[in-house]
């Protein structure tokens, strides 16, 4: 049972770093526009030439 | 013809030296739309971020500061084939972001808490019936301890603060026994790991919240997004006001940029964006968006004018007046203070399922404690029986039973083209035995419509059409739209009072007043027979034909006015018009009770007589007189042309030109009270096969994990049904 000493903390911290990713990524506005996301995922790339799309600064989705 | 366009109003100056502004944009449907106006807006030098978003169909826009005019902006989207207006958010739009984003961030925390907690939980579970030793099962029940508490404490907020501010007002609402219920389940849980027990509730309390909070998200997401819909479609208007900036230097600036004070100018064919008074200029205006009169009045010095109010003949210069300043609007707005007030704060199903369920439920819990404690158990065994029966009863079920129909139901309807203003709008629709209508712009379509185009040939109808395009006055405007016309005549003349004239191959050609065009007597005859239409006349050398205008029913009023009274739902008619118009719209709709010449405060009166009988009202209007009464009325819906006012006011708004959205959000509504009160009683059902076993002593947390998860499931797949068409009316 000594392997708890290892394993408790290590669940702790991948729930917390989970947790953390998903406040950071809510925080990112990654969730103002779930529809849209859903089509960029399968959008066709960009062509090199032209400059691909910046990506958002904090909250700018919307305000 | 236009004047400059002055955006910068909706333009918001961030600290990195960037310039940031928000469209709303129409017709964006698709992940091509999307990538097309990414592109051809990140092509224009400057810009540093063009990012669409398909929910809520806005494109943000930043670029260097000063180095592009955001019409430009505009200008490209026309060119990729898109109508597109800055936008300005309003602040209760704001606010459900921030909720929502918050509900969001309370969902994450409820759920991340709970997964960890399950898994501590099961190695206890199975543990108990294994070879667990007493010091591990503290440990595992600790650290759950450890995250649920904290977690619990920051995502059960929303429940907690709503929990008491209903007991602060002395009412009690569902957020009281769910708050009640985790309150409980987590203080047991820690006195039980104090004393080294087998059981805790932990788990239980955090799923139950990340269900419930599930349930609040949805709910809050959905009316955001009608909101950011109904939002666009305001903006899409793109209402402007034609403002002086100096004496005789005149500026197009939007709507939201005019102050009380400013002075605008109001031409011919113009729909005024402001209220205000004249202060220079004879015309007669169309007040048809504010009284429901049909006919117009004259407009000098000191008379009124309202937002929606219809520019007829002269310019006008309007001083905008604060809203109270006006006569009419004052009034309405009293009326309106006083119809909100009067309501009866209407109790929402779920409130009133959780005042029968809050008493049961406690008393069930406290008869256990009693019942144990007389039965010879021990305070302590008996107080945690008593409180694994609040755990097994908190309302997980009964919190998403309403909240998941609803969301269903609101995103049916928003595809059949209804938006919904308040949550509980669903509910008093459903209870809906007859239904008001307005008249002007709600049975009948807003703009004029030429009813005689049958008796005029084509090619002198597109003739006509194409030198009405050269007017402004909306009688011709009424001509060149249904002609479809769109190449104006070159050289036209414009004269006026009279009309317009222009030639073609050498023969002149005239539309205006029938004087003008030498055809009284033709316009005599229709007017005979339709005396409440306007006329137009158009001369082409020497044939002459007269155009009769008038507002038109909406094409499906006639079918949709039957249907409900198939239904049994009773259909009346309050009207601002006169008699003889009103009168001739019943008759053709065979609405049999209807009451013309009505004014605000007699609308209301008649609503008020109505709720006394015990008549469930639902008001359909559009103009600002019918603002009281929409909010008097149980419940009510504005067409999406409405005025400001009685947008804001109707409980639900919809889109385009037909009348069946009113039908079809009546039927969706019914079939939602329906599937609520199932899940009421699913969620009521659960409950007593769980709550046995509860007061029995039988109910480990395991128990109560299965119970909650197999009856939330249970309602959320039964409120999926809603979305299915309704069948009319069952």
């Amino acid at each position: 049972m000594e392997v708890l000493v290892f394993l408790v903390p290590l669940a702790l911290t991948l729930g917390a770093i989970g947790l953390m990713g998903f406040l950071w990524s809510l925080k990112n506005g990654q969730y103002d526009d779930l529809e849209g996301a859903g089509w960029r995922a399968i959008a066709d790339d960009e062509p090199a030439s032209e400059e691909p799309v910046p990506v958002p600064s904090t909250g700018t989705g919307r305000r | 013809m236009q004047a400059t366009r002055d955006f910068s109003h909706y333009v918001r100056h961030l600290e990195s030296g960037l310039s940031h502004i928000d469209l709303a944009v129409e017709g964006v449907n698709c992940a091509g739309c999307m990538s097309k106006i990414e592109r051809g807006l990140s092509a224009l030098p400057d810009v540093t971020l063009a990012r669409v978003n398909l929910t809520d169909r806005r494109v943000a826009l930043e670029w260097k500061e000063g180095t592009l005019d955001p019409a430009r902006f505009i200008d490209r989207l026309a060119e990729l084939g898109y109508k597109a207006y800055p936008f300005e958010p309003v602040r209760a739009e704001a606010v459900e972001t921030e909720q929502a984003s918050f509900l969001l961030r309370c969902l994450g925390v409820a759920a991340f808490a709970a997964m960890n907690i399950m898994m501590l939980s099961i190695p206890v579970w199975s543990g108990n019936v294994s070879d667990m030793i007493p010091e591990q099962r503290d440990f595992f029940h600790w650290l759950s301890a450890l995250i649920a508490l904290p977690a619990a404490a920051y995502s059960g907020q929303p429940f907690f603060r709503s929990a008491l501010r209903a007991l602060r007002a002395r009412r009690t609402n569902m957020d009281v026994p769910i708050s009640i219920g985790i309150v409980l389940a987590l203080a047991m849980s820690v006195a039980e790991t104090i004393h080294h027990a087998e059981h805790a509730y932990f788990d239980a309390a955090l799923m139950l919240l990340a269900f419930l909070l599930a349930g609040r998200y949805l709910d809050q997401s959905m009316r955001r997004k009608t909101r950011a819909v109904a939002g666009n479609l305001a903006a899409l208007k793109g209402e402007t006001a034609t403002k002086f900036v100096g004496t005789d230097e005149i500026s197009v600036v939007p709507i939201a940029a005019v102050q009380a004070g400013d002075i605008v100018l109001l031409r011919p064919g113009e729909r005024s964006a402001v209220d205000g008074s004249v202060i220079e200029g004879q015309s007669k205006i169309d007040q048809s968006l504010i009284t429901g009169e049909t006919l117009p009045v004259k407009a000098g010095p000191g008379t009124a004018v309202y937002a929606g109010t219809l520019n007829l003949s002269g310019a006008l210069r309007v001083r905008v007046s604060a809203a109270s300043e006006g006569t009419l609007l004052a009034e309405i707005s009293r009326l309106l203070d006083n119809a909100v007030q009067s309501r009866s704060r209407y109790v929402q199903l779920a409130d009133r399922a959780s005042r029968l369920y809050a008493p049961v439920v406690h008393a069930a819990a406290l008869l256990t404690m009693l019942g144990w404690a007389a039965y010879g158990a021990t305070w302590h065994d008996a107080i945690v029986t008593a409180i694994s029966v609040l755990i097994i009863t908190c309302p997980c079920a009964l919190g998403l039973a309403i909240p998941a129909v609803q969301t269903v139901v609101s995103g049916a309807m928003f595809r059949t083209g209804v938006l919904l203003n308040s949550g509980d709008a669903i509910e008093r629709m459903a209870e809906v035995d007859r239904v008001v209508f307005d008249k002007t712009g709600t049975l009948t379509l807003p703009e004029l419509d030429v009813t005689n185009a049958a008796d005029v040939p084509n090619d002198v109808f597109e003739l006509a059409g194409r030198l009405a395009l050269a007017s402004h006055h909306p009688v011709a405007a009424a001509v060149a739209r249904a002609s479809g016309a769109k190449a104006p005549l070159a050289g036209v003349e414009e004269i006026a009072g009279q009309g317009v004239r222009g030639s073609v191959n050498g023969l002149e050609v005239r539309l205006g007043r029938p004087s003008f065009c030498g055809a009284d007597l033709i316009a005599n005859e229709i007017l005979c027979r339709d005396p409440e239409a306007s006329v137009v006349a158009f001369r082409h050398g020497e044939t002459r034909h007269v155009f009769a205008v008038r507002q038109r029913l909406r094409a499906d009023a006639a079918g949709a006015i039957s249907t409900l009274l198939k239904a049994g739902i009773e259909v009346e008619i309050l009207s601002g018009d006169r008699e003889p118009a009103v009168r001739h719209a019943a008759e053709t709709l065979g609405i049999h009770e209807w009451r013309a010449g009505v004014t605000p405060a007699d609308k209301i009166v008649r609503i008020e007589e109505l709720k006394r009988r015990g008549v469930k009202v639902l008001m359909v209007g559009d103009g600002m007189n019918d603002a009281p009464a929409l909010a008097a009325a149980h419940v009510s819906m504005s067409p999406v042309s409405a005025t400001h006012l009685s947008q804001a006011t109707a409980d639900l708004v919809f889109l385009g030109d037909r009348l069946a959205p009113v039908v079809t959000a009546i039927g969706f509504s019914r079939k939602a009270l329906r599937l609520m009160r199932q899940n009421l009683w699913l969620a009521a059902g659960y409950n007593l096969l769980a709550v046995p076993l509860a007061i029995a002593g039988l109910a480990t947390p395991l128990v109560a994990a299965a119970a909650m998860s197999g009856s939330s499931l249970l309602v959320i797949l039964n409120a999926l049904r809603a979305h299915r068409g309704v069948r009319e009316f069952s």
